[in-house]
């Protein structure tokens, strides 16, 4: 792709970066961080690409071991937004039996 | 060989990239946040096997393994890890991926003959390395393995100026030869610069630090992308960037500091005044008994959750403590400071844990106003967010950071493990006000207590 395209590309996206999390409370900071920094582990895709291209060993190892980064960065991130996540869907569902239990009454 | 055409790898990236909006869009509102978040791994998970089905790789077996290796490591710390942690866990997987763009720009610059891919590339090592090191320290100081106050030493600036000028020539010196001994030289370089950026920052800023390296390591990614013409890259490296740079204000905003503030005021100076004067002064301490005594009898009581709470585990002996006092009538609310816990909103996700009902727990904003009609304030295991030093100390290094109201309580009631100050590491003059009572203990085992008291009443 053109630098131009890229540039456009780029651009724009630094404007739906700003969008998407200007209104957030402050209740929802720590998973949002978490999962912007789950997302940013998709730099395996790069890991991968130069591990595939990769001809001599110590060229493979260094990439290799940007492979083992990038996923615990990926995997290890998007695990842990969710495990902060289920704490509000624990809530909720206690909420709901809470009302089942009403509504049986 | 490859099985997509370009095509379909054009859509599928555009496809994944839709599923990072999505997951970023959905983490705005609690409902929603979780669903968010797996859009967002279902997007990665469409990214990775593009990439493997669109571009002719060699060593596939080696890659797989380390894929393997890295969920196989990562994965079970992310599931077991304590909620308390969680702050210093997230900061270890931001430096991994700052790394991880490092070494990717590094390999790529023997393929990289352009000037302008260079300048990509420089920049990519240079912030990836800031990032990993950043990180690995705001991690040490998370996990308490360095002291968590602001580290400096005289010639400090000096010597990040002269770093980043080197890096700068380094830098320079990369675009124009394409060295790879130079390469390596400017990522050690910003290995530097990133301990030297973060070891200044001392307590309660440490999060907000998290987050603007994190916001470092969205643009290293961007800009590898750019060094490898990979469109997906491009997009989600600048979206966490850009919104990573938004939460950073908006975390800093919270606590009531800007973002050069807490990066640059320690350099002047000054700012740990007041941290090395321990009193001797007397303090009033009291029983179990007394404190059940004194809640029991109240008509309204607002706890103050804090960091000793979440390390000691209690927040649920301390929903049991709530639960208690409102059968016998009395009004509770836990009064949420937004930095409460070690990051903003990590209380509420605690006391969520807990099943404490989320309307008991009041914002900061909410509540202040309140501190003045309530008989008890109880304070477990929080100290800097109720720090009247914050109001009153100019040159104090939380000076400025928004407060809870507590003195304004007719009793205050801290639970407290020692005389130990807070993270910030300042003194708290609260605690030898005349209405307030402290309780030595750990956090869970003193409330156990005095749940137990308050039940014999």
């Amino acid at each position: 792709m053109d630098g131009i395209s890229l540039l456009t590309i780029t651009v724009l996206a630094v404007f739906v970066g700003f969008e998407v999390v200007s209104k957030v409370s402050s209740t929802l900071h720590t998973p949002l961080m978490s999962g912007a920094n789950a997302i940013h582990g998709i730099i395996l895709v790069g890991a991968i690409i130069v591990a595939g291209q990769a001809h001599e060993p110590l060229v493979l190892a260094v990439a290799l071991l940007a492979v083992v980064l990038a996923t615990a960065n990926l995997v290890g991130g998007f695990v842990v937004t969710d495990r902060m996540l289920e704490m509000f869907r624990g809530r909720k569902r206690t909420e709901s039996a809470d009302k089942q239990k009403e509504d049986a009454r | 060989m490859t099985l997509l055409s370009p095509v379909w790898t054009a859509l599928l990236y555009l496809a994944a990239a839709v599923c990072f909006i999505l997951a970023l869009k959905g983490l705005n509102s609690p409902r929603t946040a979780r669903q968010g978040n797996l859009v967002g791994a279902f997007g990665a998970v469409i990214a990775v096997v593009v990439v493997f089905l669109s571009v002719r790789l060699d060593n596939i077996p080696w890659i797989v393994g380390a894929i393997a290796v890295g969920s196989v490591v990562a994965a079970p710390v992310a599931r077991r890890v304590k909620m308390t942690q969680m702050p210093q866990l997230v900061a270890l997987f931001n430096g991994v991926g700052g790394g991880a763009a490092a070494l990717v720009a590094l390999l790529e610059l023997a393929h990289s003959s352009d000037g302008w891919m260079r300048v990509a590339v420089v920049f990519t090592l240079l912030v990836g390395a800031v990032s990993f090191a950043g990180s690995a320290i705001t991690f040490a100081k998370l996990q308490e393995l360095m002291t968590t106050r602001p580290v400096v030493f005289p010639g400090l600036p000096v010597v990040m100026a002269l770093v980043l000028l080197a890096a700068v020539g380094a830098g320079a010196g990369v675009v124009f030869s394409g060295s790879q001994a130079l390469a390596v030289g400017l990522m050690l370089l910003g290995l530097v610069a990133g301990v030297l950026l973060v070891l200044p920052v001392g307590g309660a800023d440490v999060p907000i630090v998290i987050s603007l390296l994190n916001a470092f390591t969205g643009l290293a990614v961007a800009a590898s992308g750019l060094v490898l013409g990979n469109v997906l890259l491009v997009v989600a490296g600048t979206l966490v960037g850009a919104s990573g740079t938004i939460l950073t204000r908006a975390m800093a905003a919270a606590m009531g500091r800007s973002v050069a503030g807490i990066l640059f005021g320690a350099f002047k100076g000054g700012s740990t005044a007041g941290s090395t004067a321990v009193s001797e002064r007397p303090v009033r301490s009291s029983s179990a008994e007394d404190v059940a005594v004194l809640l029991g009898y109240a008509q309204r009581v607002i706890i103050v959750p804090g960091y000793g709470l979440a390390v000691a585990q209690g927040q649920h002996t301390a929903a049991e403590l709530a639960e208690a006092l409102e059968e016998r009538g009395v009004d509770v609310d836990f009064a949420i400071h937004p930095v409460a816990g070690r990051m903003p909103g990590h209380m509420n996700v605690l006391l969520a844990e807990a099943n404490v009902p989320y309307e008991s727990l009041k914002e900061m904003g909410e509540i202040n106003s309140e501190f003045k009609t309530a008989d008890v304030a109880l304070v477990v295991g929080a100290n800097d967010v109720v720090n009247p030093a914050a109001k009153t100390t100019a040159g104090s290094p939380i000076y400025g950071m928004p407060i809870l109201e507590v003195s304004q309580a007719r009793q205050v009631v801290f639970l407290k493990r020692s005389m130990r100050p807070g993270f910030a590491g300042i003194e708290n003059d609260l605690m030898y006000e005349p209405q307030t009572t402290l309780l030595f203990g750990d956090a869970k085992e003193s409330l156990t207590k005095v749940l137990g008291a308050v039940k014999g009443l």
